[in-house]
């Protein structure tokens, strides 16, 4: 057992565990952070994808330990800000949502995306999106969807 | 499509999914949960000469089968009752349940799991069809291992053959696929107000809740089942969350706890039901003007250890068995087998993507054989309305296949890129024609399920909808808001529509068969009539609906014979490939769709049923191979049971037809499972188009490729 402290979400984290523990389980655990989804717990699936000092990656394949001292981002925390609220209503728009277990983890790499490419091709979409697995909508209407928050998010990102 | 309801709406419970506000079974926080593991068969088929266990601590326990309470059974209540709640003394496939091991520490429980070693004397397993028919060690099922056997016939097939100037024969296989819902299986059993409540991720509460009721030997009143916002399901949350939902119940009563049951994905993968493989034998008979006059099938799928509903597969496996075509003299014998694999279940399509796959190749394949363009030859032989179906009854559906022809060739270039390929080494197009039949197989809405639906006006100018059809990912929570809408004139969003549970709603029936929209849809429409009738009775009046089918369909179970579906929805695929000659991969480089399904309730949700059934049927067609070695699936993770990324294929093209269906809400057909069917037939067509062999199985992998090529 060892304290580590991190940012979650823009607020300081202490949190007394074992540093091996999944960063996932301390999310959704101790941390009460159920945006973040387990999918597959290997690095499959993308469905507890979160930021890490600004990179997308896959929370259960962290161990805390290796959080200590950085910037985590969950769906927590940016669904409210004016990025999330763009990504969400244009995936909303375009019908990217089905069964919605994958879509948090959608929207962060949306997310990361678009932080260092704002007018992303379908291309590059369909290749930033290729670590999260949808298996509802063959995906097609969360690359639109992609492309609805790039239009309408210019200035955001 | 020019239907006003057809025009997207936002979907109702989009925002709260993509921002991860939505509560999925493992999110939710129960008051002293405890976690609960299945102890499971290691062997495919062995006697249990012991069990031997450590001690357990104080707040753990062992459950199995002397824990159901003597008014109760050991049976699962599912279409059939065969599968056991906990095995004894004997197991018959590998990861059979035997019993639960539960306790407030999921790390403790696991460790008691590994501690207990179950001795077996090993029993000679059947896997194969050969094996199954061959009764291999001993019938595991009855006295010759088949479940169930049809014979389906039309005009005089012995006669017709006599006849024929030209025989052509193919054998074609399909294999297990796996749902990989993105939401593994979960349940929760509560003890809640002196009563079990099962909190669920599934497509089907009163199954669960009838399950339950039986295996614990108390009325179904006493079972409570509550919904959770379901992650995915396929079909792979139809039957197999009672498979959970038992064991996990009598567990529940025994300790009067909350207790989870919630799979991980490596256990999600290995030990739950799959698509059923199948094994389909074609003989086509054609006259000296290439018609073809007789076809005899001969079906086999492959139900596991359990028959649940097998029996259902194959008989729509069969009815679906001769396709879109009028085939003047055709049988077909279809059995379904027992095999010590995990049972099998169902599975988006349920029996009728493995019919029309061998179906569309062996049509492809005559063509072939006689030289003849693949589409013209199939487009010669389309049914037509009133021509006579392998049921001996009219094909009441008007069939715009031409039309949808039209469509697509005008989309995707289809006819000269099929000539344009005929010499091209390494691209190719295939096409491939389907229907499915909506709701349950014959009379089956009237006879097995009589669904109901309620309706009641609420204060502040809304209305409550209670239905058990669940919204699992494929819109409903949407289209039946606007369905109830449209007739009591209100927005979508003042209708109410809560997750289903057995205490407050009416059993429409369940989530499956492409039955939701079509049948429940339907009686929500008449429902919310009749309480738009009633409105200004004011807050609290009800109305009700109960299905009626339609007086002039009529049906004979025992024999199949009549009108095997209320209607049907209709689809083409185009599928365009290019394969590497050097690694012999594939990569799909187009693909189109046209479907008709009467009228899409919601434009953009349609789009997303399209997009996401055919890409799923190309994963079937492809890259999800699922094999068995010693009875075990030998794929337990999401990287060696690889589906498609968002890289792996184009965006598929989409267009709908109108043709409304008098008894659908707004005309509306069933979706859900058509979207499904035609992408495996159109894909291997076009492989087989580009390398310039035959193909007859699938998954199409480059394994399979390079041995053709060789």
């Amino acid at each position: 057992m060892k304290e580590i402290k991190f940012i979650l979400n823009g607020k300081e984290v202490s949190v007394e565990a074992d540093p091996l523990k999944r960063l996932l389980d301390v999310l959704r655990e101790d941390e009460k952070m159920t945006g973040v989804k387990e999918g597959c717990g290997e690095g499959e699936c993308g469905a507890c994808a979160v930021l890490k000092d600004g990179v997308l990656v896959n929370s259960c394949m962290i161990p805390l330990g290796a959080a200590e001292g950085s910037e985590i981002v969950t769906p927590e925390g940016i669904r409210e800000t004016d990025k999330g609220k763009c990504i969400i209503d244009a995936f909303g728009d375009a019908g990217a949502v089905q069964c919605g277990f994958c879509t948090p983890g959608m929207m962060m790499a949306t997310e990361a995306l678009l932080t260092i490419n704002n007018k992303p091709n379908e291309s590059e979409i369909r290749e930033a999106l290729s670590g999260n697995l949808c298996r509802c909508t063959g995906y097609d209407l969360i690359v639109k969807g992609v492309q609805i928050a790039s239009e309408r998010g210019k200035d955001l990102w | 499509m020019g239907a006003k309801i057809s025009i997207p709406v936002r979907r109702i419970d989009a925002k709260e999914k993509a921002g991860g506000w939505t509560k999925y079974i493992g999110d939710y926080q129960f008051k002293n949960l405890q976690h609960g593991r299945f102890l499971r068969s290691e062997r495919a088929r062995a006697k249990i000469i012991e069990i031997k266990k450590p001690d357990f601590p104080e707040g753990y326990y062992y459950i199995d089968a002397s824990d159901i309470p003597s008014s109760g059974k050991n049976n699962i209540q599912m279409i059939k009752d065969d599968w056991r709640v906990f095995a004894v003394s004997d197991v018959k496939y590998i990861g059979e349940t035997i019993a639960v091991i539960l306790g407030p520490d999921k790390q403790k429980v696991l460790d008691l799991l590994n501690q207990i070693e179950v001795i077996y004397e090993d029993l000679v397993p059947a896997f194969t069809f050969d094996d199954a028919l061959s009764c291999k060690g001993g019938a595991v099922y009855g006295d010759n291992n088949i479940f169930s056997e049809y014979l389906l016939n039309v005009g005089n097939v012995d006669n017709a053959f006599k006849d024929a100037v030209k025989i052509v024969e193919g054998k074609y296989e399909t294999g297990f696929q796996e749902h990989l819902y993105m939401e593994t299986q979960g349940l929760v059993g509560a003890w809640e107000d002196e009563k079990i409540t099962i909190y669920a991720s599934s497509q089907c509460p009163f199954y669960i809740r009838k399950s339950v009721a039986v295996t614990l030997g108390v009325p179904v009143g006493d079972i409570r089942v509550r919904q959770t916002t379901t992650g995915g399901a396929f079909g792979g949350k139809e039957h197999f969350p009672d498979v959970i939902a038992t064991p996990l119940a009598v567990a529940v009563n025994k300790v009067k706890k909350p207790v989870a049951m919630i799979y991980d994905r490596i256990e999600d993968i290995s030990f739950t039901s799959k698509r059923h493989p199948s094994k389909i034998t074609i003989k086509t008979g054609l006259d000296k003007n290439n018609n073809i006059i007789a076809m005899d099938i001969d079906t086999l799928v492959n139900g596991g250890a359990y028959e649940s509903s097998t029996t259902i597969v194959l008989q729509r496996a069969i009815l679906h068995g001769i396709g879109v075509y009028n085939i003047p003299n055709a049988r077909i014998r279809g059995r379904a087998v027992a095999t010590n694999t995990f049972p099998s279940d169902a599975y988006r399509g349920f029996g009728a993507p493995q019919g029309l796959f061998a179906i569309e190749m062996h049509m492809s394949h005559v063509a072939d054989e006689l030289g003849l363009d693949s589409s013209d030859f199939r487009r010669k032989h389309f049914i037509k309305t009133n021509d006579i179906t392998i049921t001996n009854a009219k094909m009441h559906d008007e069939v715009k296949l031409p039309e949808m022809f039209a469509k697509i060739d005008e989309m995707s270039d289809y006819s000269s890129r099929v000539k344009k390929y005929t010499d091209d080494p390494v691209k190719g197009i295939g096409i491939a024609f389907v229907n499915h039949g909506g709701g349950f197989t014959g009379n089956g809405e009237q006879a097995i399920i009589k669904g109901v639906v309620k309706m009641k006006r609420l204060e502040g100018g809304k209305a409550g909808l209670y239905v058990s059809v669940v919204e699992m990912g494929q819109g409903l929570q949407t289209t039946m808001r606007k369905i109830a809408a449209k007739e009591l004139g209100l927005d979508y969003e003042d209708i109410v529509y809560d997750n289903p549970d057995t205490d407050i709603v009416p059993d429409s029936g369940p989530t499956c068969a492409s039955r939701s929209i079509m049948v429940v849809g339907f009686l929500v429409q008449e429902c919310a009539k009749k309480l738009k009738a009633k409105w200004n009775e004011g807050v609290g009046v009800e109305a009700e609906d109960v299905y009626k089918h339609p007086d002039e369909l009529i049906w004979e179970q025992e024999t199949l014979q009549g009108d095997a579906y209320p209607s049907y929805g209709w689809g083409i695929n185009v599928v365009e490939v290019e394969f590497d000659p050097v690694t012999y991969e594939v990569k799909t480089t187009g693909i189109w769709a046209v479907w008709d399904i009467g009228v899409a309730i919601d434009e953009i949700i349609m789009q997303g049923q399209s997009s996401g059934g055919v890409i799923q049927a190309l994963g079937y067609a492809s890259i999800e191979k699922c094999e068995l070695k010693n009875g075990a699936f030998m794929q337990h993770t999401m990287a060696d049971y690889t589906i498609p990324t968002s890289l792996d294929f184009p965006k598929v093209e989409t267009c709908f037809i109108d043709n409304p269906y008098k008894y659908g809400p707004s005309g509306a057909k069933g979706a859900g499972e058509l979207v499904f069917d035609a992408a495996p037939p159109a894909y291997a067509e076009a492989v087989q188009n580009a390398i310039g062999k035959r193909i007859y199985d699938i998954p199409v992998t480059p394994e399979m490729i390079m041995g053709a090529l060789k």
